[in-house]
C-alpha cells in the first residue's frame, strides 16, 4: 500500500507546477493618471506610439530587455479598446507573448477614459449592445458550430490553433463576446456584420451563455471535451476500482 | 430440493460426471488471473445493454427536422440515427442510463483486456500449450477495437463523424489499393451511399458480436481444457501439479461477487458520470468540425501517431504510393499487433525453449521479455500521450509544436532507455531473490552451525 | 396464547431461519469438504447486505416509475449500481466467511495423447492408400478451392464501385456555378472582408460531399503569391479553398489571422484534427502538420451582380491522398 501512496503523492506534486503555469502572463502594473491621454501616455504609448500610430519591429528599447512594439490603434474603435482592457489582454508586458485573460488593474472609470481617448484615433466599431434574449438558441448553436467551434470547441471549452492557445469562453459578459467577434483579437478572425449579422450575433451569444451551464442529464460533466477525460475516468475510476476488487477477491502470490 | 434438481439434470442430460468435475475444477486464485473475467463480465453488460439499445436505434442517415426534447437543436436538420440517440437519451425512461452504461462498459472492457494482455504477456502465459488461446485473445482484441469504433460512430454526431472521416483517410492511405478499399467499404467516396450506415450497424450489432462471442467461447474452452497457469509459489507447485481453489464452493462466490462488482461499477458510472454527450456535439455534417475532437481512449494511440508524422506523401512519378496517414494509421498499429502476434514464435526462436509450460514466470525471471515488452508499452504510451498534446497546451501553456518536436525524438529514445533500465532492474531483482533464498535455506538447514552470538 | 399458535409461530420462525439450523449428521461416505466453524455473525452481515440490495433494487423501480423525480439518470444509476454493489459485498462475505476455501491439488492434463495421435496418423495414412495420383489430386483440389473461394467472394465487389474510381475526382463545381452561404443565399464578394472567414457551398448541389464545402478568406493583393497558372483566381484578393483537409478529410474550420502581422504568425487555415496548417497566400501550401498535399484552390470571379462564381474546377482533386490523386484532374 505504501508504494501506491508514494506514486499518488508524486503525481499530485507533479501537477502543482503545471497548474501554476496555466494562468497566463503576469498582470502588468498600471500607472495612474487623471485623463485618458495621461493613462495612454503612461501605460500604452511605449508600445503603441504617442499618437497610436503603432511601433514596428525592431521596436523601441525599454526597461530591462523589454522592447516596445505594438500595432497601430488608428480606427480600431471603442469596441476593440473596451475588449482588450476589460479582458486584461492589455496592457501586455511583452509584445511577443500571446495576450490572455488576466487580472484587470484598471478601474471602470479609467477604462472608460482610455476607451474614449483611443477611439478618438479615427473611426471604428462602437461598443456593441447585444440582446441575446432576442436571439434563437438553435440558430446560435448552429452558427457557433460553423464559425467558432473549430477554434473554441463546440462547448466553448477552448482549444488550440497552430501557434496560439484559444481561450474557453466561461466568465465573459455578452458585451465582451460581441466585441471579440467584431474585433477579432490576437489571431481570431474579425467577423463583419455581413458575415455574421447582429441578429445572428445575438443568437450566438445566447448559445455561449447557455453552454456555460448546459443541461448535463448524464451526471458529472467531466469537462465537456469528450474522450480525454472519459478515458481518464475509465482507467482511474472504473479499472482502478475493479482491480482493487480483484485484489480483495483473489490473493497475492506468496513465494516461499 | 437440490437433490431433485441434480437428479433432474443428470437424467435428462447425462452430465452428472461432467458437472462434478466442473464444480471441482481447480483455479489458482491469484488476483491477476481475474482480469480476464472482468473483461468477460463487461462484455456481458455490453451485450445486454446493447440489445436494449437496438430496440430504439434507427440506422439511417436520412435527414429529418428535429423537434424533440433537447431544445437547443429544435428545428435543425439531423439524421434519423442521431435523432434516435437523442430520443434514447432524453425521451426514453432509463434510456440515458443504459446508453451511458453501454459506453462506459466498452471503455472499461478494453481497459480490462489490456490489463489482462499485460498480465499474460509479462508472465509468459502465452507459451505452449496456450499459444492458440493467446492468438484467439489477440484476435478478439482487434475485433473489439473495431467494434468500439463503429459503436460510438453510429450516433452520427460531430465528434464521431470526424472520426469516421479520419478512418476514411486512413483507408485511402493503404498503398495502391486504398481508394478501392475505401470505395468498397463506403460504397463510393466519403460520406458514402445510404447503405453505409446499415452496413456499419449490422457489423456492430451482429457480425462482430457473434465473432467475438464465438472466439470467446473457444478461448474459455481452451483455458479450461489446458487448465489455468500458476505461479511457482512453492516447491509443491510444479509443471505437472496444479494447486488452487475448486470452482465450487470456493471460487464460485468470488467470481459471482466480481461479476456483480463489475455490474455495479458500470451502472454507477452510467448513471453518475456523463459520457459522450452527443447533444453537446451536434449532428455531423461534412463541412463542420470542432476543436479538441478525439477518438475514444483505446484509439488515442492512433491519433497520436497521425499527428506525429511529418507532412509528406511518398510520390513516384505522379503516383501517390504512400499517402501520409499510412505511417500512423496503418503501419504503426500493424507493427504493434504484428509484434504481439509474432511474439510467441520469436521468443521460442531466440530462447530455443520449445517445451510446454504450465508454470508462469515472474516478470523478473525473463529480463529480455519484460524489458522489450515494457519498452514496447512505453513506445505506444508515448505516442498515445502525444495525441493529447493540444489539450496539454490549452491547460498548461506548453507550445504544441514544441511538444510534437520533443515527442518525435522521445518516442525512440525513451523506450530504449526503458529497455535497458528494465533489464537491469530484472537482473538486480533476480540477484536479490537468489541472496534471499540462500539465506533462507542456510537458516533452515539442519546442518547449520551454532548461531552467532550465542 | 394457545398451543396451536405457539406451534405455528415456532414453525414460521424455523422456516424463516431466524435461528440458526441444527447440524445434520453427514452420510457414512467420507466428507468431501473439510469441516469449518459456523459464522452466524457473518450470516447476519450477508442478510443485511442482501436486504440493502433489495431496497436499492426496489428504489430503482420506484425512481423508474415516478417521472417527476429530477436527475432521473443519476438516481437510476445509483440505485441499480448500489443494488449490484451490495450483492457483490454479500458474496464477498460469503466467500470469505461462509464457504470453505480449500486448497486442492490436481494434475495438469497430459501434454499430448500419443496413442490417440498415432491412431489418427494411421487412420489418415490408411485412408489415403487407394489414391495413386495424390499430388495431382491435391493440386487440382487446391485449384478448385481457390476458384470456388474467388467465386464466393466475388459478390463482395458490388459493395462499392471497386474498380471505377471516377467518383473520387468528381466535384459539384463548374464554370459559372454560384457560391452560396450557409443560408443558401448567393454570396457577394463584398461580404468577405480581410480577416473574415467564410464557409460557402455550390448553389443547388448536395452539401454532404467532400468537394462541396469551401472556405473563403480575403488577403491584400500584395500578400498573395499564387503558383503559376492561377493568375486571376483571386479577384479582389478573395481566395477560395476546399474546406476538406488533404490529410484525413476533416473540415478546416480554423482561421488564424494576425492583428499585429509584424510579430504574430501569418494568416493560415488550420485543421483541428491533426493541425495541418495551410497558407492561403501561396495557394494552400502546407506550413505545419502531417498533410502531404496543398489545399486545392477554386478559381473565382465576381459577376455583374457582385456575386462570387467559380470559373472552373479545383486545382487538384479534393480530400485525402490516394494512389491517383496527383495524376487525375477533378471533373
Amino acid at each position: 500500500m505504501s508504494r501506491y501512496a508514494l506514486i499518488v503523492s508524486v503525481l499530485a506534486l507533479a501537477t502543482v507546477p503545471a497548474a501554476s503555469a496555466a494562468s497566463g502572463p503576469p498582470p502588468v502594473g498600471i500607472v495612474e493618471a487623471s485623463s485618458g491621454a495621461g493613462l495612454y501616455a503612461a501605460n500604452c504609448s511605449s508600445c503603441h506610439g504617442p499618437g497610436g500610430e503603432g511601433i514596428l519591429p525592431p521596436g523601441r528599447p525599454g526597461v530591462g530587455d523589454l522592447v516596445g512594439e505594438g500595432p497601430s490603434l488608428r480606427n480600431v474603435g471603442a469596441a476593440t479598446v473596451d475588449f482588450y482592457l476589460r479582458s486584461g489582454y492589455m496592457p501586455l508586458a511583452n509584445p511577443h507573448i500571446q495576450p490572455w485573460q488576466s487580472r484587470v488593474l484598471l478601474t471602470n472609470r479609467e477604462i472608460k477614459k482610455l476607451v474614449a481617448y483611443v477611439s478618438s484615433f479615427g473611426h471604428g466599431p462602437p461598443i456593441p449592445h447585444p440582446d441575446p434574449a432576442s436571439g434563437s438558441l438553435p440558430a446560435g448553436y448552429a452558427l457557433f458550430t460553423e464559425n467558432c467551434a473549430g477554434c473554441h470547441q463546440v462547448a466553448a471549452e477552448g482549444g488550440y490553433v497552430t501557434g496560439a492557445r484559444v481561450p474557453p469562453l466561461d466568465g465573459l459578459t455578452d458585451v465582451e463576446v460581441a466585441e471579440a467577434v467584431r474585433t477579432g483579437p490576437y489571431v481570431m478572425p474579425k467577423f463583419t456584420p455581413q458575415a455574421i449579422s447582429n441578429a445572428q450575433l445575438n443568437s450566438i451569444i445566447r448559445y455561449v451563455d447557455y453552454v456555460q451551464h448546459p443541461q448535463d442529464p448524464g451526471g458529472w460533466s467531466i469537462g465537456r471535451i469528450g474522450p480525454v477525460p472519459e478515458g481518464l475516468v475509465a482507467w482511474l475510476i472504473g479499472a482502478a476500482l475493479l482491480v482493487a476488487f480483484c485484489r480483495v477477491v483473489g490473493r497475492r502470490a506468496r513465494y516461499e | 430440493m437440490i437433490r431433485a434438481s441434480v437428479r433432474w439434470l443428470d437424467r435428462r442430460t447425462g452430465t452428472g460426471p461432467l458437472v462434478r468435475s466442473g464444480l471441482r475444477y481447480v483455479f489458482p486464485d491469484n488476483w491477476s488471473f481475474l482480469l480476464g473475467e472482468v473483461a468477460l463480465y463487461a462484455f456481458m453488460v455490453l451485450v445486454v445493454t446493447g440489445i436494449y439499445l437496438v430496440f430504439f436505434f434507427q440506422d439511417s442517415t436520412a435527414t429529418t427536422t428535429y423537434h424533440g426534447a433537447y431544445g437547443p437543436l429544435d428545428g435543425q436538420q439531423v439524421s434519423l440515427a442521431y435523432q434516435s440517440v437523442l430520443d434514447i437519451s432524453f425521451s426514453v425512461r432509463a434510456g440515458l442510463l443504459i446508453r451511458q452504461t453501454h459506453h462506459w462498459a466498452a471503455d472499461v472492457f478494453l481497459a480490462a483486456i489490456v490489463l489482462h494482455l499485460l498480465r499474460v504477456f509479462f508472465t509468459g502465459a502465452f507459451r505452449p500449450p496456450r499459444t492458440l488461446t493467446y492468438y484467439l485473445g489477440l484476435t478478439m482484441l482487434t475485433f473489439s477495437l473495431l467494434e468500439g469504433y463503429l459503436g460510438y460512430s453510429l450516433g452520427d454526431d460531430l465528434l464521431s463523424g470526424i472520426g469516421l472521416a479520419i478512418g476514411y483517410g486512413v483507408a485511402l492511405s493503404v498503398p495502391f489499393v486504398g481508394a478501392n478499399l475505401a470505395s468498397l467499404i463506403w460504397g463510393g467516396p466519403f460520406p458514402g451511399t445510404s447503405a453505409f450506415w446499415p452496413r456499419i450497424y449490422i457489423i456492430h450489432v451482429l457480425v462482430l458480436p457473434v465473432l467475438i462471442g464465438t472466439l470467446l467461447v473457444a478461448h474459455l474452452a481452451l483455458v479450461a481444457a489446458r487448465h489455468h497457469t500458476q505461479f511457482r509459489e512453492s516447491s509443491r507447485h510444479t509443471e505437472r501439479r496444479i494447486i488452487g481453489v475448486p470452482a465450487f464452493p470456493g471460487q464460485a462466490p468470488r467470481s459471482l461477487a466480481l461479476m456483480f462488482a463489475v455490474f455495479a461499477v458500470l451502472f454507477l458510472l452510467g448513471g453518475l458520470v456523463q459520457v459522450n454527450p452527443v447533444w453537446l456535439w451536434g449532428p455531423y455534417h461534412v463541412g463542420l468540425s470542432t476543436n479538441g475532437a478525439q477518438p475514444d481512449w483505446y484509439l488515442g494511440w492512433l491519433i497520436g501517431a497521425l499527428r506525429l508524422v511529418p507532412g509528406f506523401d511518398v510520390v513516384i512519378d505522379r503516383r501517390t504510393v504512400i499517402p501520409n496517414p499510412f505511417w500512423g494509421g496503418v503501419l504503426f498499429p500493424g507493427i504493434v499487433f504484428g509484434l504481439l502476434f509474432l511474439w510467441p514464435t520469436l521468443e521460442r526462436r531466440f530462447t530455443r525453449d520449445r517445451a510446454s509450460h504450465n508454470l508462469l514466470q515472474r516478470p523478473r525471471e525473463n529480463p529480455w521479455r519484460t524489458a522489450i515488452g515494457t519498452a514496447l508499452l512505453a513506445w505506444v504510451f508515448l505516442v498515445f500521450m502525444a495525441g493529447s498534446a493540444d489539450r496539454v497546451d490549452v491547460l498548461f501553456g506548453l507550445d504544441y509544436a514544441e511538444q510534437i518536436s520533443v515527442y518525435r525524438i522521445a518516442i525512440w529514445v525513451i523506450p530504449l532507455i526503458v529497455l535497458l533500465v528494465t533489464r537491469r532492474i530484472c537482473t538486480e531483482l533476480q540477484a536479490a531473490d537468489r541472496v534471499a533464498s540462500v539465506r533462507r535455506s542456510a537458516l533452515h538447514s539442519p546442518k547449520a552451525g551454532p548461531k552467532r552470538g550465542s | 396464547m394457545s398451543r396451536r399458535r405457539i406451534g405455528l409461530l415456532a414453525r414460521l420462525a424455523k422456516a424463516l431461519e431466524l435461528e440458526p439450523a441444527s447440524i445434520d449428521e453427514p452420510a457414512e461416505r467420507g466428507r468431501i469438504l473439510p469441516e469449518a466453524p459456523k459464522e452466524p455473525g457473518a450470516e447476519l452481515v450477508v442478510i443485511v447486505l442482501l436486504l440493502l440490495a433489495s431496497c436499492c433494487a426496489a428504489g430503482f423501480i420506484a425512481v423508474f416509475a415516478d417521472s417527476r423525480i429530477p436527475h432521473a439518470t443519476q438516481f437510476l444509476g445509483l440505485s441499480l449500481g448500489l443494488a449490484f454493489g451490495f450483492l457483490a459485498a454479500a458474496l464477498v462475505v460469503i466467500a470469505r466467511c461462509l464457504v470453505v476455501t480449500e486448497e486442492l491439488t490436481h494434475d495438469y492434463p497430459p501434454e499430448e495423447h500419443q496413442e490417440a495421435e498415432r491412431e489418427l496418423e494411421q487412420l489418415f495414412d490408411e485412408s489415403r492408400e487407394r489414391f495413386t495420383r495424390r499430388r495431382l489430386l491435391v493440386a487440382t483440389s487446391a485449384l478448385t478451392g481457390t476458384a470456388m473461394g474467388a467465386a464466393l467472394l466475388a459478390p463482395v465487389v458490388s459493395f462499392g464501385p471497386v474498380f471505377d474510381l471516377s467518383a473520387f475526382v468528381e466535384t459539384p463545381w463548374f464554370r459559372g456555378r454560384r457560391l452560396v452561404g450557409d443560408d443558401g443565399a448567393p454570396l457577394k464578394a463584398s461580404a468577405i472582408q480581410e480577416a473574415d472567414f467564410y464557409t460557402a457551398y455550390p448553389e443547388g448541389a448536395d452539401r454532404e460531399q467532400l468537394a462541396a464545402p469551401l472556405v473563403l478568406v480575403r488577403l491584400p493583393g500584395s500578400a498573395i503569391h499564387l503558383p503559376s497558372g492561377r493568375s486571376g483566381w483571386a479577384p479582389g484578393g478573395i481566395l477560395a479553398y476546399s474546406k476538406i483537409c488533404t490529410h484525413a478529410a476533416c473540415a478546416i474550420s480554423l482561421y488564424r489571422t494576425p492583428t499585429f502581422p509584424a510579430v504574430e504568425p501569418g494568416p493560415a487555415l488550420v485543421c483541428p484534427c491533426h493541425y495541418s496548417t495551410f497558407d492561403p497566400a501561396t495557394g494552400g501550401t502546407v506550413l505545419f502538420g502531417p498533410a502531404g498535399r496543398p489545399l486545392p484552390q477554386l478559381p473565382l470571379e465576381v459577376d455583374s451582380d457582385g456575386v462570387l462564381r467559380a470559373t472552373g474546377n479545383f486545382s487538384g482533386p479534393v480530400g485525402p491522398s490516394w494512389w491517383g490523386i496527383r495524376s487525375r484532374k477533378p471533373t
